[in-house]
């Protein structure tokens, strides 16, 4: 009687002058509750019946050969009931590239990654674990387990990896080149990727201003406060269980699979809350080494890793190194620009140098433009994504170079982004052409903005002030996404999702059903679901969930009003084509009298022909490229070089604000993250072995070092997607380092291109530009 | 006063040494109710809230005291209990998340969530036992005491923008409620600036 249909998306707004009756209210989060009282089960919460403690044994060196392990004293550890090493994992030597929905690895590194076989490649990459019957025996144990290593050359820098002669750190690596093909002999360069257009060369020769610069950015980690975790349980008929905090449990079962080779029909991932990911939280680590050790155990295993674990083993962003070249004409038109990147990978190749390639110059119309990107191996961990991946290294070079710019052509800096910024149809750097994107809006509103006029301090001669500015873009994310609704004779729904919530996006799919079916936010009951519950979702991650979740929950609800319809029809003894829906209340066409809300249609089911399932599918959708531009003011104290952040505005185009409050607090952890990014957060390395793995020397911003971040959404419908609404979780971290820096040049006059700008780099180039009369 | 909690025990592994691990009995009231558990010497209080109590609302974040997520109330006073051994507790009075109200819900929980004062979550527990030292001790801070109260609390979500905000607001509440002799938790002001919360949570 009813059939299930998937409706097209339009994403044609509402007009203006009309309103939502939802979007753009300030529901409080379903999950908040839960969360303010500790309720809420993260991973690392989890406790089962029998369960054993495990702990990862981990390399000390950088690089080195392993000679032997014997793991006999662990064994015979009181308490132990597992030990494991890289002889017990499936042997993958397949240079397959494993997608995880937001980065990429080959599977015979991933396999090394997570647990080593012959050789060490970075300090800290997993060697053994072993599980016992308390964490204290568990953390014996591991201390028990000898392994002996014959120490190799450490290759640190990525320029250093990329010279002719540097040792080799994989022997088996050959560089993809542009076109795709391998070169022929073994190197440090896992990628160059390129990009060309018109002629670069003729664009500088017939610039009136070229500004060339070098800038270096540090490696940095993503910072979430809950470090990985996982709990597995080996089923005796060979079913695996595992509960992880995860950005995304159908990746995690894919690769569990890849790496444990078996069907990801015989295993169920749980998702636990996710105490932030960022984007690293999509790998897997322990989870495979907890699934081994609980086979082997016969019992369930957790496992969670130390602050020191989380900065080591995991994937931090790429430190870089980038040369930015750009001309422009007397009249502010950029003419011509031309990149050169490189992206240290760590370990393994899959730095996000191809989306720094692509963000870095595709905000602006440049009619001659050349990038070449490298991806480059390195004795440090693996990198993974970070928040618009690889974005604001790339942002932090063009934006300064476009400040350096306007301030030789005496322009203006927003005016100058202004007259150069792309609209729909331009291209990107990589040949796309942009749908509909609001960076002028974006640009306009950073030009008419209250704090963008408004006077400075004063400085003393101890202090100065400056302002910056910068713009960043994210390309935006789709892939797949599944939804269930399923109605409660209460008149309340089951909303089933599976995209892991890191943020609050489950108020935010529920508004869009509750929007669609007339109901209060709060009669929408979201869930994530595991992997055997719902169908396949791709991770949370590249600012999808709200654009590609969201869409699926749009087709969710209309498939749920065509199948509510012909029950509504009984109901009011009309014919089912004659039904009309909105508002919450179904009614006969021709006699709108006759009508029946959509609680009461629920509540009814039973009698009308039983229960409903309605779905909501997403494959793919086109991407809706977001644009953000801040404004910071900053302090800088002469005699120290300490750079305080005095004000701060975060100007962005959200398409649709659908939280209006979830996307401020994106637009303000994003800009946090970057200020973190611009002035304190570095890995420090010495031979390979990071010095600073914790939070007292690897250090966060704390709610001491920012001000209040002042937010403007600019709304500018996407084309693709319910009620234009664009993702907005990546974007805030672009700016941010260029505007830090040029407030800093504003303030002092030096220009500081490596990070992060700590106190003696700004001290130092004070002093070298002849500062106060103590620097020097 | 490690020194007095640890001394006896270490004195007692001495005289055992063949008892590998050596178990304390300790007593201590935990949200207000009177609890007795055996741990090692070694184990952090974290580690018992969490793996043998079962109040896993207090999360471990770095391990080191540098996070303020396993922030619980020691004799009313903020630590980080990863910080503290369990046998210290022994005697002393303990609050954690789970206890920070025990007859519903605190109105420092009740502005986080108006607020948005929180994304993933992780860090709320440590916050909101911080804050709730904070105004004990000081119920009326400016905006600069509770950046500097909380200091100690590491958000990388938020940029600690509606936490501040949230903080600030549940301090005017409690005030609010102190003044009009009656609990402030049923209170609900328009939060600083913002609009109110439209939807309620049920």
């Amino acid at each position: 009687m009813s059939t299930a249909t998937t409706p097209d998306v339009k994403g044609t707004p509402l007009p203006a002058g009309t309103s939502y009756r939802v979007l753009g209210t300030r529901p409080v989060r379903h999950d908040g509750m839960e969360k303010v009282t500790g309720r809420a089960r993260f991973g690392a919460d989890v406790h089962l019946p029998g369960m054993l403690y495990g702990q990862v044994v981990r390399s000390p060196y950088p690089h080195a050969r392993i000679k032997k392990i014997d793991t006999s004293r662990a064994r015979a550890h009181p308490g132990v009931r597992a030990v494991i090493t890289g002889a017990d994992f499936p042997a993958l030597d397949s240079d397959a590239v494993k997608d995880l929905g937001e980065g990429a690895i080959e599977l015979r590194y991933a396999s090394q990654l997570i647990m080593a076989r012959d050789k060490v490649v970075f300090q800290g990459q997993p060697v053994a674990a072993v599980a016992a019957v308390s964490l204290q025996a568990a953390r014996e144990a591991a201390r028990l387990v000898e392994v002996e290593y014959e120490p190799l050359p450490v290759v640190q820098e990525a320029l250093a990896a990329m010279e002719p002669g540097a040792p080799l750190i994989h022997d088996d690596l050959y560089t993809v080149v542009p076109g795709g093909a391998k070169a022929q002999r073994p190197s440090n360069v896992a990628k160059h990727v390129q990009h060309e257009r018109g002629d670069v060369e003729a664009g500088f020769a017939a610039a009136d201003v070229v500004v060339e610069r070098e800038f270096r950015t540090a490696m940095v980690h993503q910072g979430y406060i809950e470090p990985q975790n996982a709990a597995a349980s080996w089923e005796p008929d060979g079913r695996l269980t595992v509960w992880t905090s995860t950005q995304g449990h159908f990746s995690v079962r894919e690769q569990l699979a890849d790496l444990l080779q078996m069907p990801v029909g015989r295993i169920k991932v749980m998702p636990m809350e996710v105490g932030g990911g960022f984007g690293g939280k999509v790998q897997v680590y322990l989870e495979p080494v907890a699934a081994l050790l609980s086979r082997q155990a016969g019992r369930p295993v957790k496992m969670w890793m130390s602050r020191a674990e989380v900065f080591t083993g995991t994937g931090p962003a790429s430190g870089t190194y980038i040369r930015c070249k750009m001309g422009a004409t007397k009249d502010g038109r950029i003419v011509a620009a031309q990149l050169y990147m490189v992206y240290d990978a760590g370990a393994f190749p899959g730095s996000p140098v191809g989306a720094g390639a692509v963000t870095g110059l595709s905000p602006y119309r440049i009619p001659n433009l050349r990038v070449d990107g490298f991806d480059v191996v390195t004795n440090k961990p693996r990198v993974q994504s970070y928040r618009a991946p690889g974005a604001p290294q790339a942002a932090f070079a063009v934006e300064t170079v476009i400040d350096e710019l306007a301030e030789a052509l005496g322009m203006d800096p927003v005016e100058l982004r202004l007259r150069n910024a792309a609209a729909e149809g331009d291209r990107l750097v990589h040949g796309v052409p942009f749908t509909r994107i609001g960076f002028r809006e974006v640009l306009a509103a950073v030009r008419d903005h209250p704090h963008y006029r408004a006077p400075l301090p004063d400085g003393d001669g101890t202090v100065a002030y400056g302002r910056g500015v910068a713009a960043g873009l994210w390309i935006g994310g789709s892939g797949t996404s599944t939804v269930h609704l399923t109605f409660n004779p209460d008149g309340t729904v089951n909303l089933i999702a599976g995209s892991p919530d890191l943020s609050g996006s489950r108020v935010s799919l529920a508004m869009i059903v509750a929007e669609e079916l007339g109901l209060d936010p709060h009669d929408v009951r979201p869930t994530i679901a595991d992997t055997d519950t719902v169908g396949h979702n791709d991770v949370t991650g590249g600012s999808r969930v709200t654009y590609a979740t969201g869409t699926a929950c749009w087709r969710a609800a209309q498939d749920a009003i065509a199948q509510l319809k012909p029950r509504a029809a009984q109901l009011l003894e009309a014919d089912a084509g004659a039904i009309e829906f909105g508002g919450g209340e179904f009614w006969v066409r021709d006699a709108p009298d006759r009508r029946i809300g959509i609680k009461q249609v629920m509540a009814q089911l039973k009698k009308t022909g039983g229960p409903i399932v309605a779905r909501g599918v997403v494959n793919r959708l086109k991407s809706a490229p977001a644009f953000g531009a801040h404004i910071v003011d900053v302090r800088v104290d002469l005699e120290t070089g300490k750079v305080d952040i005095v004000r701060y505005t975060a100007v962005q185009d959200a398409g649709k604000a659908i939280h209006p409050s979830a996307v401020e607090g994106q637009m303000q952890g994003g800009a946090t993250q970057g200020i973190g990014w611009a002035l304190f957060e570095e890995y420090v390395f010495d031979q390979g072995l990071m010095r600073n793995p914790t939070f007292l020397d690897y250090r966060l911003p704390t709610a001491l070092d920012v001000p209040m971040i002042d937010t403007v959404i600019v709304e500018v419908p996407a084309s693709d997607g319910p009620y234009g609404v664009r993702g907005v979780g990546e974007v805030p971290i672009v700016p941010p380092v260029a505007a830090i820096a040029n407030a800093v040049y504003r303030a002092t006059g030096v220009r500081i291109r490596e990070l992060p700008i700590t106190p003696e780099r700004v001290w130092r180039a004070l002093a070298a530009a002849g500062g106060p009369s103590q620097a020097g | 006063m490690t020194a007095e909690a640890t001394a006896p025990q270490a004195s007692m592994a001495a005289e055992r040494p063949k008892m590998a691990n050596p178990k304390i009995m300790v007593e201590a009231t935990i949200n207000g109710v009177a609890e007795t558990f055996v741990c090692e010497p070694r184990q952090t209080l974290l580690e018992v809230l969490r793996e043998q109590l079962g109040l896993t609302g207090t999360k471990e974040g770095c391990g080191n005291g540098n996070c303020g997520a396993c922030c619980v109330l020691l004799d009313g006073r903020p630590v980080n209990s990863c910080l503290v051994l369990a046998v210290e507790a022994d005697g002393r009075d303990i609050v954690t998340i789970e206890g920070l109200d025990r007859d519903g819900v605190h109105p420092l929980q009740q502005a986080f969530l108006e607020h948005g004062a929180l994304q993933c979550g992780i860090c709320t527990p440590g916050f909101l036992m911080s804050a709730k030292a904070l105004l004990d001790a000081n119920p009326r801070p400016t905006e600069h005491e509770v950046r500097r109260w909380l200091a100690g609390n590491l958000c990388r979500c938020t940029g600690y923008d509606k936490i501040i905000r949230a903080v600030l607001d549940a301090a005017q509440r409690l005030a609010a409620g102190a003044a009009d002799g009656q609990a402030a938790r049923h209170a609900h002001g328009q939060p600083g600036g913002q609009p109110a919360t439209e939807v309620g949570l049920a």
